[in-house]
């Protein structure tokens, strides 16, 4: 099986998509020139009408690519954590809440690609982990494909829902390579993967680790360090945070009676914080410890590297978080 | 002038609807039937009413909070929209969206937005979308003086002018952005002025003369049609009303005069009208008086309905959430709770 990376995988999905259906195009800044890496080739296939660089302008054209979906079309927009902020207006008082407050009469079929860097010294205006946010205001679709197999997958299924899907690309995970079937060597001819299904990355029977979009890494390599010990991890990936398969996990911790979220994102309030209220409120039955939730620290990101590194979650606050529940 | 005589009376029909309209939401808010803001188009028929007998059905228009206006000068039926208003299964949106979101797809109407501008990046994008699909439509927003100083309106403008987006911006100046006057709030003399700075057309006109607005409406429309861009027209009007049932602190307020406000009422919109009715299709105090009439029973037939129509079920609380609902979407997540 062919060996793909992330953004291949998202470039591939992109492709496919705009192929087989004239009403997806692209929009967002600077994509011609692909200045993200998965929007490579697109102009010289699809022409400016569907390969469209905005302004600078995040409210005007988060907005206006909901205004083309209610009208027929299937934008994707590709855009960055950070500047989700600056069109958040559209973001909340439109993307989440038109179809309802409209009695289901609005369909919007628009894919948010966004890119979430972090741990690379860009401070505190370009490392946000922000997802959680959009957990707290009902209506989107939250997705964090971990691989690539999953990126191209979900980004599929995304374009193809007719809700607004938020696509995470988590900066740790788009630097992983994994197995990507050619469409020939597929039963539909078509790599899809469902929304509200949680992955088991690793089976274990000692202690149940979740992982949130770049945690699933951290989790799997905790799971390697731990392993000389005979200790057993079972690493789940929700693969979309709403949807949440809850019941994956809660039949996992059934079996292993502890509980442990990895989160990129700050703790407070976090996607960990939901998993573990849940599993708190639904399965406290089965569990043997206290959960412990590994989460990014409550404080902005600093820019020094002798400071960013201290606040995001490691293998080896997973490894500590593990022999707590352990103990 | 090329409206004929049935055209200017349809438009004496809506104009008198909305009117009528907005005097029975105001009886229902005071006799305490109706809980939430409302925020009367009285005074301001013209604006709307001259914009939309400028679209085709097909044409797409969205609006702001003060709301009612604008679905019903567009043909939005009064029955469902004053169920809306009260929150009944029968509204436009099964009584989930209230007076601030009155909506009907099926007649080009994409909504209304009670956060003030943030409709006009959506109107932009159905613009878009009707040029990248060559779908034929316009798209129309309706938006304030107030809302003109919001980024959206201007990165809107921007994106419009620059891809020669099919779209009429259609800024109802009523003088006020609640009690913050226009002309302390905007930093040219028009908002039309600001036109030039995205490269597009901008025309001011007379917000109380139906006809002014129609025949700007009709030009702007016509070079979307053309592919040639979007237009700014920034119609001058007059909110007769407060600007808010229920926010009895702002009534009291002194922000406006009582001359002022005597001296805008003396140009209503609905007594131009009818006198440019008599004036150029000869019509006669009867037939505007029929009209009048007319409306005044299909408003109460109105009242009536939403009043009988039941309130939504709880049950339907959950309902409308997902166009493409999967396993695990947060519904099932919370009945399971």
């Amino acid at each position: 099986m062919p060996v793909k990376t992330y953004i291949q995988a998202i470039a591939e999905a992109t492709i496919e998509e705009m192929e087989r259906d004239e009403s997806v195009f692209t929009m967002g800044e600077d994509l011609r020139q692909s200045v993200y890496g998965a929007t490579a080739g697109l102009l010289e296939r699809f022409g400016e009408d569907r390969v469209i660089d905005t302004p600078l302008s995040e409210n005007g054209f988060f907005g206006a690519a909901l205004g083309a979906s209610l009208c027929g079309m299937r934008p994707i927009v590709e855009t960055v954590t950070s500047f989700l902020w600056v069109g958040m207006d559209q973001l909340i008082s439109q993307a989440s809440k038109m179809r309802y407050m409209f009695g289901g009469q609005a369909e919007l079929p628009v894919t948010f690609r966004i890119r979430m860097f972090y741990a690379r010294g860009a401070a505190a205006h370009h490392s946000d982990r922000n997802y959680p946010i959009f957990m707290n205001t009902p209506g989107q679709k939250i997705i964090c494909p971990t691989n690539a197999y999953d990126a191209k997958g979900l980004m599929k299924t995304a374009v193809r829902d007719n809700d607004v899907c938020l696509l995470f690309e988590d900066g740790i995970a788009i630097s992983s390579r994994t197995e990507v079937p050619d469409n020939k060597d597929l039963p539909g001819g078509e790599l899809l993967v469902p929304f509200g299904v949680a992955n088991t990355v690793r089976a274990g029977s000692d202690v149940t680790v979740v992982g949130i979009a770049g945690g699933v890494q951290h989790a799997l390599d905790a799971a390697k360090l731990l392993e000389p010990e005979g200790i057993s991890l079972e690493v789940i990936d929700p693969r979309t945070l709403v949807p949440l398969d809850m019941e994956t996990i809660l039949k996992s911790v059934e079996r292993t009676g502890r509980l442990v979220v990895v989160d990129p994102a700050h703790k407070m309030c976090s996607a960990a914080s939901e998993i573990a209220a849940t599993v708190a409120q639904d399965g406290f039955w089965s569990l043997q410890a206290p959960i412990q939730v590994v989460a990014s620290e409550q404080v902005n990101v600093p820019y020094s590297p002798a400071l960013e590194p201290l606040i995001y979650p490691t293998p080896e606050k997973v490894v500590a978080a593990v022999r707590a529940v352990l103990n | 002038m090329a409206l004929d005589k049935q055209q200017l009376e349809e438009m004496y029909r809506r104009m008198c609807r909305i009117r009528y309209f907005e005097e029975a939401v105001i009886e229902i808010h005071s006799s305490g039937e109706l809980i939430g803001p409302a925020h009367p188009y009285i005074g301001e028929e013209a604006v709307a009413v001259g914009a939309c007998t400028a679209l085709e059905d097909s044409d797409r228009i969205a609006g702001n909070h003060r709301s009612h206006g604008h679905p019903i000068a567009k043909g939005g039926d009064v029955k469902r929209a004053m169920a809306e208003i009260l929150g009944k299964s029968d509204g436009f949106c099964k009584g989930k969206g209230g007076s601030m979101h009155l909506a009907d797809f099926s007649i080009g109407i994409l909504g209304e937005s009670g956060i003030v501008a943030s409709s006009v990046p959506i109107a932009t994008g159905a613009a878009l979308a009707s040029k990248l699909g060559k779908k034929g439509f316009v798209s129309l927003v309706f938006f304030g003086d107030g809302a003109s100083n919001q980024g959206a309106c201007h990165e809107s403008m921007n994106m419009a002018a620059l891809w020669d987006l099919p779209i009429i911006f259609m800024c109802e100046n009523n003088g006020y952005a609640i009690t913050t006057s226009y002309r302390n709030s905007v930093s040219v003399e028009h908002v039309s002025d600001r036109a030039s700075a995205y490269g597009m057309p901008g025309i001011l006109v007379d917000g109380q003369d139906a006809i002014a607005v129609w025949e700007a409406t009709t030009e702007a429309v016509r070079r979307a049609r053309a592919g040639e861009g979007p237009t700014l027209i920034e119609a001058m009007t007059y909110r007769f009303e407060d600007h808010s049932l229920g926010l009895d602190r702002i009534r009291k307020s002194a922000y406006r005069s009582q001359e002022e406000v005597d001296e805008a009422m003396k140009r209503d919109p609905l007594k131009i009208h009818r006198a440019a009715m008599m004036t150029h299709a000869f019509s006669t105090e009867l037939e505007c008086d029929e009209i009048e009439n007319t409306v005044r029973a299909e408003i109460a037939e109105a009242v009536e309905f939403a009043r009988n129509s039941p309130f939504p079920e709880p049950g339907a609380l959950f309902d409308d959430m997902w166009a493409t609902p999967v396993k695990n979407t947060p519904v099932s997540q919370s009945t399971r709770r």
